[in-house]
């Protein structure tokens, strides 16, 4: 047996990071989509209601 | 930590199982009562920031289900229904469910006040507030009436969505809210009478163990008739309209059928035929809240044609 062959373990792990990854991923776009909108809402300069009065 | 105490727990968690901890069944009522109460409010939202909203306020539930579970550790070990959760199966620690759930509680709760506003940002701190520390920490175990408490906290995603929209509360959002909160007990209460979960030896006072069965299926039936009239308010309301009514009258109709049917019954009978009535009421009640939102949505999508609405 190869010294590096992998342990069911690190195919748990590596979905864990993967996933948490992913996670990270769409988080990013997330943000990245909100200002996009928020930015354009502002240049528009129609903020909803409930945020203008803020 | 090394490979090695690693292997010697056996039990690692998959990302999958930090998926269980956020309790995805409940997250999906939530998600969809939270989207019904944003859409049919009378402002309107942008759709990527209506998305989003609804994203974090599904994640602040997933957040108070993982607080819940890290704090009912104890009992969940000890019912059958709940042994194989992530804690109780050993998978996932209880100090990492504490930590994921402040983690995700504060990271929703911000992000919904960046996207939406502070008022509903706040509400959603508010509800897991609510559901952690008010009832799983303190009400669960000191009373009976823990379900119709409990139901508070699920009650409030549709006031959230609202909110989002909005920025406040209104009669329409209160009335959503006092629909899902009447509707929680008979649901849960039907499902004790069948499900026959070990609350006593977890020390969780259900009303079936304190009360007696017959007594929960009295309060089946008076929690169903305390529950129609805020359905058929609720239609009468903006958001409501002919669609809405005629299915909270319908619903609502069936419904109490269904509780006099179980309050009639004696456990032998139920024995009998396997809880039949007390399964279907159950089943029911899940359609009953689903078909009144969705007869909400179905108002709020007619409006645009010059129909729906009063």
């Amino acid at each position: 047996m190869a010294i590096h062959r992998d342990h069911e373990l690190h195919g748990r792990r590596f979905g864990r990071n993967l996933g948490l990854g992913l996670v990270l991923g769409a988080f990013v776009a997330l943000i990245f989509g909100l200002t996009v909108v928020k930015i354009s809402h502002l240049k528009e300069g129609k903020l909803p209601q409930a945020e203008a009065t803020q | 930590m090394s490979d090695l105490s690693a292997i010697d727990h056996g039990q690692e968690a998959g990302f999958g199982d930090f998926v269980q901890l956020l309790k995805p069944r409940v997250m999906s009522l939530v998600v969809f009562t939270a989207m019904v109460g944003l859409i049919v409010a009378p402002v309107h939202v942008h759709p990527f920031v209506a998305f989003t909203a609804i994203l974090f306020i599904a994640l602040g539930g997933g957040a108070s289900g993982a607080l819940n579970m890290w704090y009912d550790a104890d009992i969940d070990r000890v019912m059958r229904r709940t042994a194989s959760r992530p804690i109780p199966s050993g998978k996932v620690s209880e100090g990492e469910a504490l930590g994921l759930g402040l983690a995700l509680s504060g990271l929703s709760c911000l992000m919904l006040g960046l996207a939406s506003n502070w008022f509903a940002g706040a509400f959603l701190g508010f509800t897991i507030f609510f559901y952690v520390v008010v009832y799983t920490m303190w009400l669960k175990r000191s009373t009976p009436q823990n379900i119709v408490i409990g139901g508070a906290a699920g009650a409030f995603p549709p006031m959230i969505g609202w909110a989002v929209a909005t920025g406040g509360v209104s009669v329409e959002s209160l009335l959503m809210f006092a629909l899902i909160f009447m509707w929680t007990p008979p649901h849960f209460w039907a499902l004790a009478l069948f499900m026959k979960d070990d609350y006593s030896k977890a020390g969780v006072p259900m009303l079936t163990v304190t009360h007696g069965r017959k007594a929960t299926r009295r309060h089946i039936l008076v929690y169903t008739l305390l529950l129609a009239p805020f359905a058929l308010a609720l239609a009468l309301t903006s958001v409501g309209g002919p669609v809405t009514l005629v299915a909270a009258l319908v619903l609502n109709l069936m419904f109490i059928r269904g509780a006099i049917r179980i309050a009639r019954r004696d456990e032998d009978q139920a024995e009998m035929d396997g809880y039949k009535a007390e399964k279907a009421f159950f089943r029911f009640s899940l359609a009953y809240l689903f078909l009144h939102f969705g007869a909400l949505l179905v108002e709020a999508s007619l409006v645009p044609f010059g129909l729906g609405g009063w």
